[in-house]
């Protein structure tokens, strides 16, 4: 298919001299998931090759996170990956309490898995809903998986009084105790979440168009995901088993009873079905951490500023995009020496090239939303 | 595989890179906020005639934003749009990304100074009468990440801004007050000479 | 459960292939000279089957630049964390391991762009996140930020 500087298109009346086109896609552009921009380049609609360009979004937060003290940054981690920022509080907030040797209590522990848990749905609930906005299911989709990310949004502001960026965690447990009509009100939701979860698979899961644009699409083998330090549902979809909260539980998660799916072939069907099963996998998390929950107090007292020792400490957890790491190294003061993020879209991103060349320009976007990046953690 | 490109795609990054440099040189001072409406209303009492008062309806009713989303106050922006909010009802659901058929830019996120050159290049586009809506308080003065080397410290100084939209991010219902705010404004555009 | 291997051992491992390669260990991390790195690198993927680059840090200590390591095995589900050391601050240099974990293409990448170390060997090393031209590299210690307790605006 791709064979140089051009073709010759020969038919009974003339012959035609092709030459390859490069065609800019974003920053601004209504399917590149943020500012997010490719430069491709055309041998009429197929790919020859594909250039990614970030930075758009680049707020220079691990430098100014050295010139703030550690609580002051949990803010600047809810920004990273907008759509999970619980994830990504509960990452630093493990990352400084494994440096400065904070415990934190059980209630706490149950509490941020379920806010952990309830942020994974959230997000697969946005980055299935785009993908099918990349397909051309215009906003249908989008619209009704919005519907439960409301329920979602409502429960967390409930607990912090955020809907987008919660600054909840904090070092040795969670800020505020959950308010009493939280726990009915998560159970009601807990309840009917499968029955909606049935609705989209209805709607979606055998639709002609959706099997036509997405299956044997973008395919990723196994070995060169492993390769590619790709991770989270990317990878998972590829077939590798691997999943931090099983191969390397942190927090409480050894305690639960859950399945992690994997998809066979390593295309863009496969990555959005595992998406949907994580989803199923994650109520029945939060069912069980509702029931299992202690009670007790949610913070352990720390000193403020909070000075660890001198040391570093790499944590990493399984945050709804892929394997999200905080390296910190401090020097015994009360900011820290070096804040450093492991952004799993960033990384997720280098495949992009290899999975889309000798497709075509539709296939992109397709792909591009399976990998379902989000900027804020692409560029920080 | 080796591909021979028509043009050598590193001229683009230096063109694209001098852009941003001279952006940065010339963005030293914010744009004045086109707020001479606000006095003429409160000075003169002004009374429309029928005929302007309809156009007015008519134009305020339907204000097609541009969707130029670089960061989070993005998805509060599509809450507003998603059914719970539904800025439907004020006319403005056409969400079209082309500029040229929009008349309503409306900036959420951080703008940083890579971005600004297509910022302000997606601003030139838009057919008068346009205006501009800074949501968060990333647009509005760079926010959390002011003194940041690469964040532009408000977008007024990029573009002229309409309407400021305060929060972090800010609420659906926020982002619905600014647009009555600007349909208040637009209501009113005719009288008034555009700077 | 991912088992941190004992750098001890694996720097004995390492030191038995190749001499000279190791400078040190303490309980969590190898330290490694950096012309060795890549052929320290393709031991352990080699012979240990660590197939997998969590991430590549760089650290600015103001008198020489540290580049970190860390590699885990999804096969065995053990991981060990590498460290190098940089002294040239004027143009810092360390060779690339894009040829062994693709995973490592955007990371050199942005380390090149804000901490000024030159991956040699990378088929693209160029800036990623600022534009071509500019000046400086924020994350290194000396470039100040016009923040309270940032120092002088560079």
């Amino acid at each position: 298919m791709c064979q140089g500087a051009g073709r010759q298109l020969s038919s009974e009346t003339m012959t035609l001299d092709t030459e390859p086109v490069v065609i800019n896609m974003g920053p601004q552009h209504p399917s590149t998931h943020g500012v997010f921009r490719m430069r491709v380049t055309f041998d009429g609609e197929v790919i020859l090759d594909l250039e990614p360009i970030f930075g758009y979004l680049h707020r220079g937060i691990e430098k100014l996170a050295e010139h703030k003290t550690y609580l002051q940054n949990m803010p600047y981690t809810d920004r990273l990956d907008y759509l999970a920022s619980m994830s990504n509080n509960m990452a630093y907030a493990m990352a400084v309490e494994k440096l400065a040797g904070i415990e934190v209590p059980e209630r706490a522990e149950y509490i941020r898995v379920i806010m952990a848990e309830l942020m994974r749905i959230s997000s697969h609930l946005v980055g299935v809903g785009a993908l099918f906005n990349d397909m051309g299911a215009f906003m249908t989709p989008f619209l009704y998986m919005y519907r439960e990310r409301e329920k979602i949004l409502d429960l967390f502001e409930m607990v912090c009084g955020q809907r987008l960026t919660y600054n909840y965690m904090r070092f040795g447990g969670v800020s505020h105790d959950l308010p009493e009509e939280f726990i009915p009100t998560l159970k009601r939701f807990i309840d009917e979440m499968p029955g909606y979860i049935d609705e989209y698979d209805q709607l979606l899961a055998e639709n002609e168009i959706v099997l036509a644009r997405s299956k044997g699409v973008g395919i990723l083998p196994a070995d060169k995901a492993i390769n590619a330090s790709v991770s989270g549902p990317v990878l998972r979809g590829s077939g590798v088993k691997w999943d931090l909260r099983k191969n390397n539980p942190y927090s409480i998660y050894d305690r639960f009873d859950f399945d992690i799916p994997t998809g066979t072939v390593g295309d863009v069907y496969d990555r959005y079905r595992v998406r949907v099963e994580e989803m199923r996998q994650s109520v029945r998390i939060v069912r069980q951490a509702m029931e299992q929950l202690p009670e007790g107090e949610v913070r352990t007292k720390v000193p403020t500023p909070l000075k660890p020792p001198p040391g570093e400490a790499y944590v990493c957890i399984e945050a709804p995009k892929g394997e999200l790491g905080f390296y910190l190294v401090s020097d015994g003061s009360a900011k820290p020496y070096r804040f450093k993020i492991r952004a799993p879209c960033l990384i997720n991103l280098t495949m992009l090239r290899d999975m889309v060349v000798g497709w075509m320009l539709a296939d992109a976007i397709v792909t591009l939303g399976s990998i379902d990046i989000c900027m804020g953690e692409v560029d920080r | 595989m080796e591909i021979e490109k028509p043009y050598v795609l590193s001229d683009f990054d230096k063109t694209e890179a001098e852009q941003i440099e001279a952006l940065m040189a010339a963005a030293k001072e914010p744009y004045p906020d086109p707020v001479a409406w606000l006095e003429e209303e409160i000075e003169r009492n002004v009374l429309l005639t029928t005929t302007e008062h309809l156009i007015g309806w008519a134009k305020r009713f339907s204000v097609w934003p541009n969707t130029f989303f670089p960061a989070c106050c993005a998805f509060e922006v599509i809450s507003a749009a998603a059914s719970r909010f539904d800025f439907s009802r004020f006319g403005m659901e056409v969400l079209r990304p082309s500029p040229r058929q929009a008349d309503l830019m409306l900036v959420a996120g951080t703008v940083t100074w890579k971005l600004a050159p297509a910022l302000r290049r997606i601003y030139d586009q838009m057919p008068e009468p346009k205006w501009v809506i800074a949501m968060g308080a990333c647009a509005i003065s760079g926010g959390a990440f002011r003194g940041s080397y690469s964040v532009v410290p408000g977008i007024n100084r990029i573009v002229p801004v309409d309407v400021y939209v305060p929060g972090c991010p800010p609420r659906p219902e926020g982002l619905i007050h600014g647009f009555m705010t600007l349909h208040r404004k637009v209501a009113k555009d005719k009288l008034l000479k555009k700077d | 459960m991912t088992e941190p291997l004992s750098s001890s051992e694996v720097a004995q491992q390492i030191g038995e292939q190749l001499p000279d390669a190791v400078t040190g260990s303490d309980e969590s991390t190898v330290f490694v000279r950096s012309e060795s790195l890549l052929d320290v690198a393709r031991f352990l993927k080699q012979n240990l089957d660590f197939d997998y680059l969590i991430s590549i840090t760089a650290v600015d200590f103001l008198d020489h630049f540290d580049v970190i390591y860390h590699l885990r095995s999804i096969k065995n589900n053990y991981s060990v964390v590498l460290r190098t050391r940089c002294d040239n601050r004027g143009s810092p240099r360390v060779p690339s391991v894009v040829s062994l974990w693709q995973g490592a293409d955007f990371q050199e990448r942005e380390i090149y762009d804000l901490m000024g170390i030159t991956f040699e060997g990378h088929p693209n090393m160029k800036r990623i996140v600022l534009w071509e031209g500019y000046e400086g590299h924020p994350l290194r210690k000396d470039f100040h930020l016009d923040v309270p307790g940032g120092g002088k605006a560079t």
